[in-house]
């Protein structure tokens, strides 16, 4: 195998593995405060798809362009779901907020089958097709411009938690409850504001990869799965930890298929999961719980 | 001595007189009577992952009454069962359509799923008349009641080594090493298992260089194109699904693959959205599959109803060979003058059909209900469209090979 090849690998599973890890980074934000495992992450993150995908057909508007509004509306859609459902459930045991929130994916997948049918559709853009050179090492653009937006909107994510009040707020809630409770901090409106935030993110990502992959409304087991394993290797809770661990598998995927054969990306993925509970249950850049 | 008077209506013979009507409507019509309408329980995937095709095969059956009446046969009612794309819905499906009154059944575009529709068939005693389904054992198993004209797996496989011959000799151009691209699912690596395997036993003039087996549902595939431009073939053979055909083909301009084609055998390649999703750069993709044949009258008649119908939407095989399921039901229907099965199982292995929609000599089924040779052709794309270029009886333009380079498109 030439080192072109294998450079070609690396590339593409880094610019991938960055759109992954902002998709994770929603899952990540939304456990990491509020301690509620979203089972609805990859059918929230395919909405934001399909409105990438109206707002290409009504208005012509390019993916990228896209994004602030459909993080906006899965914002809106976050807040009140959290406020008006999640909540509610947040006093019972995990297993029935698991499933409250299972029951949630099943009617959006129902719902978007209604509306936009089993079929894939996509975007053609203008640089759909486009790809350049560097010696030999090809890179294409729209997979070059969605790792450049993830990276723009995980950086705002991360800056708004660290220098924002309001992020600061949030943080604290994460780190003790009950002491946010006690210095005066309205934790159920932070909560929703959180979970807000979480699907703020997967609607950006989900307006990100329409310009990589066709939408349809059975795409979203696999991305909550997927969104799963990434958090796990890269520490539940830890948003940083989420772009590495989206790396991480983008590259381990691409190299798997390379050296091994494609059918084994997903093997090679979950592998890396197994290793990283075996050897380092809290994820890479997780904290251990003592 | 008392008698009773004939003429009275005892409580107990207006009840025997119920309980006798009850039990004959209770009983379907399909035991003897002669009738004007035959009911034909259509089985397909309606949901699932199959749904799409499901809908495909179901409007090649929705145009088959309009066009078939215009023609004197008569008349037909569907009666419609959804797999969901299961085996054990199917059988439940079957069971459900023929205890309703079906006096038979069509479908059900998958293997598996119509094994077990055969097996429910076999047991009740109603003919299947096999739209689409291509495992050889489902009639080579004594079935007495399935009649099929579709191409078993052998057929399909034959036929796109003996086209691809002509393909290459038409272009004057042969490749000498191909790599095979292939869904990792029971379809994609039983076919690219029999290809690979076959392809020495037909004295191919290429090898197979490298056998990629990937996950359909998978999300990037530049992975797998990477490896196909690792391995430097001359043409790229794909047995694909539709989304994942989409990406493939979107990753081989990307990645800049210059080869001398591409060709499918299997879906994908040739569907609506495909064509629509690729534009320029789907065309001249060989798809080696069964098809429909325009140069036949019946195919013209269909294509016009569809249009008319379903503006917008192609015709593929699945609408071609759910069509003439419909007709083979409705040919025999007008020769045995009856519902009763054993008519019906009579006049479909006298079947004697020359103009029907798809590609071959017509429907003559052998003793094992199979239509012995079900031609395939192949189908280039252009512009949006697809054309049968082989075989020659049924092409209707020559095949551009090799295709044109992605940059010059």
């Amino acid at each position: 195998m030439d080192f072109w090849t294998l450079a070609n690998a690396v590339a593409s599973g880094l610019l991938i593995g960055l759109v992954y890890g902002l998709s994770a980074l929603g899952l990540s934000v939304i456990f990491g405060v509020i301690r509620i495992v979203n089972f609805a992450h990859g059918e929230i993150m395919v909405m934001g798809m399909f409105f990438a995908l109206l707002m290409f057909r009504w208005l012509g508007l390019d993916p990228l362009l896209s994004v602030p509004l459909a993080a906006a509306l899965m914002f809106g859609f976050g807040y009140v779901l959290q406020l008006v459902v999640v909540s509610r459930v947040s006093h019972l045991p995990e297993h029935m907020q698991f499933l409250l929130l299972a029951a949630i994916a099943i009617m959006i997948v129902s719902a978007l089958l209604l509306v936009f049918g089993p079929d894939a559709q996509g975007v053609d853009v203008d640089y759909a097709w486009n790809s350049f050179a560097v010696g030999e090492l090809i890179i294409d653009y729209p997979k070059m411009f969605a790792a450049i937006a993830a990276v723009i909107v995980a950086s705002l994510l991360l800056a708004f938690f660290k220098y924002t009040s309001t992020g600061k707020a949030i943080r604290a809630c994460a780190d003790n409850r009950m002491g946010a409770q006690v210095v005066g901090l309205n934790v159920s409106r932070l909560y929703a504001l959180t979970f807000g935030i979480g699907a703020a993110c997967l609607g950006a990502a989900g307006a990100i990869i329409l310009l990589l992959f066709e939408v349809h409304p059975y795409l979203a087991p696999g991305y909550t799965l997927l969104a799963f394993v990434i958090v796990i290797i890269g520490g539940l809770g830890s948003l940083f930890g989420a772009l590495v661990g989206g790396i991480l598998i983008g590259v381990s995927e691409a190299m798997a298929a390379l050296l091994f054969q494609p059918s084994m990306k997903s093997a090679f993925s979950f592998g890396l999961l197994i290793l990283v509970l075996l050897l380092r249950p809290q994820g890479l850049l997780g904290k251990a719980v003592r | 001595m008392k008698t009773r008077k004939n003429s009275a209506v005892s409580r107990r013979t207006v009840l025997a007189g119920a309980g006798a009507g009850a039990v004959a409507a209770a009983v379907p019509l399909r035991h003897g009577l002669a009738a004007s309408k035959i009911k034909v329980g259509i089985l397909l995937p309606r949901s699932g992952p199959q749904a799409q095709i499901g809908i495909d095969c179901q409007r090649g059956a929705d145009v088959a009454p309009e066009v078939l009446s215009a023609m004197g046969y008569p008349e037909m009612e569907y009666m419609l069962g959804d797999t969901e794309t299961k085996v054990d819905v199917a059988r439940a499906q079957a069971e459900k359509l023929i205890n309703a009154g079906a006096h038979v059944i069509v479908g059900a575009f998958d293997s598996g799923q119509t094994m077990a529709a055969a097996q429910v068939c076999e047991q009740k005693n109603i003919p299947l008349v096999v739209n689409i389904a291509a495992v050889t054992k489902l009639t080579e198993l004594g079935y007495k009641w399935v009649f099929r004209n579709f191409p078993t797996g052998p057929m399909i496989v034959g036929d796109a080594f003996k086209n691809q011959r002509k393909l290459f000799a038409a272009g004057g151009a042969t490749p000498k090493s191909v790599a095979l691209l292939h869904v990792n699912d029971t379809f994609g690596t039983s076919l690219a298992g029999a290809l690979a395997a076959l392809t020495p036993k037909f004295k191919m003039p290429y090898k197979i260089v490298e056998k990629i087996p990937y996950d359909p549902y998978g999300r990037d595939f530049s992975a797998e194109v990477r490896k196909v431009k690792g391995a430097k073939p001359d043409a790229l053979w794909a047995v694909s699904r539709l989304n994942d055909a989409i990406a493939i083909t979107k990753e081989l301009v990307r990645q800049r693959v210059d080869l001398m084609g591409v060709l499918s055998t299997g879906p994908g390649w040739y569907e609506d959205p495909y064509l629509k999703a690729t534009g320029k750069y789907g065309d001249d993709v060989v798809n080696l599959v069964p098809w429909v044949d325009y140069k036949k009258e019946m195919a013209q008649k269909m294509r016009d109803a569809y249009q008319k119908k379903f503006p917008g939407h192609s015709i593929t095989a699945n609408q071609g060979y759910t069509f003439d399921a419909m007709l083979i039901v409705a040919d025999a229907f007008k020769r045995a003058g009856s519902t009763k099965n054993t008519d019906l199982q009579a006049a479909l292995q006298k079947t004697n059909i020359t103009n029907n929609t798809t590609i071959g000599h017509g429907i003559k089924f052998n003793e094992k209900g199979q239509v012995p040779y079900v031609p395939c052709g192949a189908v280039q794309n252009r512009g949006g469209k697809t054309l049968v270029v082989l075989p020659e009886f049924a092409a209707v333009a020559k095949p551009i090979w090799p295709m044109r380079p992605w940059n010059k498109r």
